[in-house]
């Protein structure tokens, strides 16, 4: 096997991409030197202020939305876990847990109350998301189960996209936010944001589903109340993956809830965004002080804050040029792999997906096993398989798509980058074919290709 | 500065991983084998298969080789299994049959506490070849 012992291969820019040097050199002022807290009246304060809100405005420009509806957060998934529990909580008013009126043969309720709030029965306990979303969403719909609220789990296809028509079809009056993420961390597929905030906009128009649903219980008595307006349901979009390549502009994507992260576009770690649409009513994760808008309290991140709008403004100016050049590079490398190593599938369409994105399984050997010897030959890149998780649970995404648990373990991710070239495509395909020969050579599985 | 060297599981896992020990390369031939043993599943991500010869004798074993799909440490713990029982020309299978897991992880050099369950399965696979090697009898 060739060994490069010095040059290290990067193919895992959509776990974590190094930090731009404008980006860095752009935060570089904000640690020592304008370090005061933007919350203060004096000098020092009022520089950091003014580098967050200038930042803001920048920001806001780029995604089509005004400046105070950015809020600034750690993260991707502090970022989802706002849009999720605070549309929710604050519906409730703040409270967290459903009181069950009824519930089913099983127990499972299947009616609701929101003790403190103005609805005083039924109304909103239903949310839409997929069965393929960024485990911080995931989970806090899992969450919010368990706090009484039903969730709709869309199904994917075996290609890896929502189909609108499912969104129209889950739909009810009770629904209260749909989130559904933009492109697939894992197999990249990009999903057709602005179709179903149509569909969302179609039934909001038409009322919400209000005329299809004034329910009775048996004896014909009114269990249900009409809806307070017709808001609901809003739209969250899990946008982490897509700065770099997609159009991220809210108003054209139509959507009412964004999530944005810094460390997936060559910005800073530990630090995020929600665009929150104006008059959306959020419940904050956090209590503490007044900052941002009382929804994320603490001292702003003000170096992090200006790498993040530094590192935005690039992904805004070269999407169009680095996404062209990443398509050909990806679709050689696919081709490469589909084409040299036998057994091989890939998961999610092959063309609906972003430019720096190729997965695939690669059949009768394991993923972990592949990615430390590809680490041993300068390559680092990631799987779906168990191995790698504390849960020891394969990819729930490339099981969405209706793959068997054995190409899961053998899923295989590559994100290209700003660094990756053909000449690195190549080497991997240097090395790759031959660890797989290996690992199959002492492997007592043969799968058959059937899907 | 953290250690450029560092692997994720220890210098003996890495050294049984890159370079296995003990695998049978293709189907065995007929009669080279007195049993077979399998465990493990699709589903979970790991599958071991071995293959044992005795000498009917001794109750020595006289060749044990093995088939891993899976992790690093499923593969690296199937080659220090078949290291274990083949030092001296053989273990006798009831020695071979006392090879609890903790043996196979402190002879790799400690694995993680999550890996244990799921990738040390050579033993099992061991016991189910001996089973069927007593059956046969």
């Amino acid at each position: 096997m060739t060994k490069n012992k010095t040059k290290r291969i990067y193919m895992d820019h959509a776990a974590a991409a190094p930090m731009d040097k404008r980006v860095k050199k752009a935060m570089e002022p904000y640690w020592t030197e304008n370090f005061g807290n933007p919350n203060a009246l004096y000098k020092e304060g009022l520089i950091a202020r003014n580098a967050v809100e200038t930042d803001r405005e920048d920001i806001a420009k780029i995604l089509g939305a005004r400046a105070k509806e950015i809020i600034f957060t750690n993260g991707g998934t502090e970022s989802d876990n706002l849009a999720i529990f605070g549309v929710v909580h604050a519906m409730t008013g703040g409270v967290r847990k459903l009181t069950s009126l009824r519930t089913d043969e099983e127990g499972n309720p299947t009616e609701a109350k929101f003790p403190n709030s103005s609805l005083s029965s039924v109304s909103r306990s239903h949310i839409i998301t997929t069965k393929f979303e960024h485990h911080a969403v995931l989970n806090s719909c899992k969450q919010l189960e368990k706090e009484g609220f039903e969730v709709t789990y869309l199904d994917v296809g075996k290609d890896g996209v929502v189909n609108p028509k499912d969104v129209a079809k889950a739909l009810r009056p009770e629904t209260i936010l749909v989130s559904i993420m933009y492109a697939n961390n894992e197999i990249g597929t990009v999903q057709p944001i602005r179709e179903i905030a149509k569909v969302i906009r179609i039934f909001k128009k038409n009322g919400g589903g209000k005329s299809l649903s004034l329910r009775t219980d048996e004896e014909g008595n009114p269990t249900e109340r009409k809806f307070s307006s017709s808001v609901f349901p809003y739209f969250h979009t899990d946008a982490c993956q897509a700065p770099g390549y997609l159009d991220i502009n809210v108003e054209r994507l139509g959507v009412d809830l964004m999530t944005i992260n810094g460390s997936k576009i060559y910005g800073p770690k530990g630090i995020g965004l929600l665009y929150a649409k104006n008059g959306i009513k959020l419940e904050p994760l956090l209590y503490g002080g007044e900052q941002e808008r009382k929804l994320r309290p603490g001292t702003e991140n003000v170096p992090a804050i200006v790498g993040l709008a530094e590192a935005l403004k690039i992904a805004d100016q070269d999407r169009e040029k680095e996404s062209m050049r990443l398509v050909k590079l990806r679709d050689y490398f696919i081709g490469r792999l589909l084409g040299e190593i036998p057994k091989t599938v890939l998961n999610g369409h092959s063309a609906e997906r972003l430019p720096n994105n190729i997965n695939v399984s690669i059949l009768d050997a394991e993923g972990e096993s592949i990615v430390l010897y590809l680490d041993e030959a300068g390559v680092a890149c990631s799987t779906g398989s168990a191995c790698t998780s504390e849960s020891l649970e394969p990819s729930h995404v490339i099981l969405a798509i209706g793959k068997p648990h054995a190409y899961a373990h053998g899923a295989m991710r590559f994100s290209l980058g700003r660094s990756t070239t053909k000449k690195d495509i190549d080497y991997v395909m240097k090395v790759l074919p031959d660890i797989i020969k290996k690992l199959r050579m002492f492997s007592p599985v043969n799968i058959k290709i059937n899907c | 500065m953290a250690d450029v060297d560092k692997w994720v599981y220890s210098s003996v896992v890495k050294d049984h991983f890159m370079h296995p020990r003990g695998f049978l390369l293709g189907e065995p031939k007929e009669g080279e084998f007195d049993s077979y043993g399998e465990v493990g599943s699709l589903a979970c991500g790991d599958i071991i298969k071995v293959w044992i010869k005795a000498d009917k004798e001794t109750d020595k074993i006289k060749d044990f080789k093995w088939q891993t799909w899976g992790c690093a440490t499923a593969i690296a713990s199937a080659s220090a299994f078949a290291e274990m029982i083949m030092k001296n020309n053989g273990m006798k299978i009831e020695e071979a049959m006392n090879i609890k897991p903790k043996d196979i992880a402190d002879y790799l050099g400690g694995l993680p506490a999550r890996k244990f369950h799921c990738s040390i399965l050579a033993d099992k696979a061991f016991k189910k070849a001996v089973e069927n090697y007593r059956n046969k009898k």
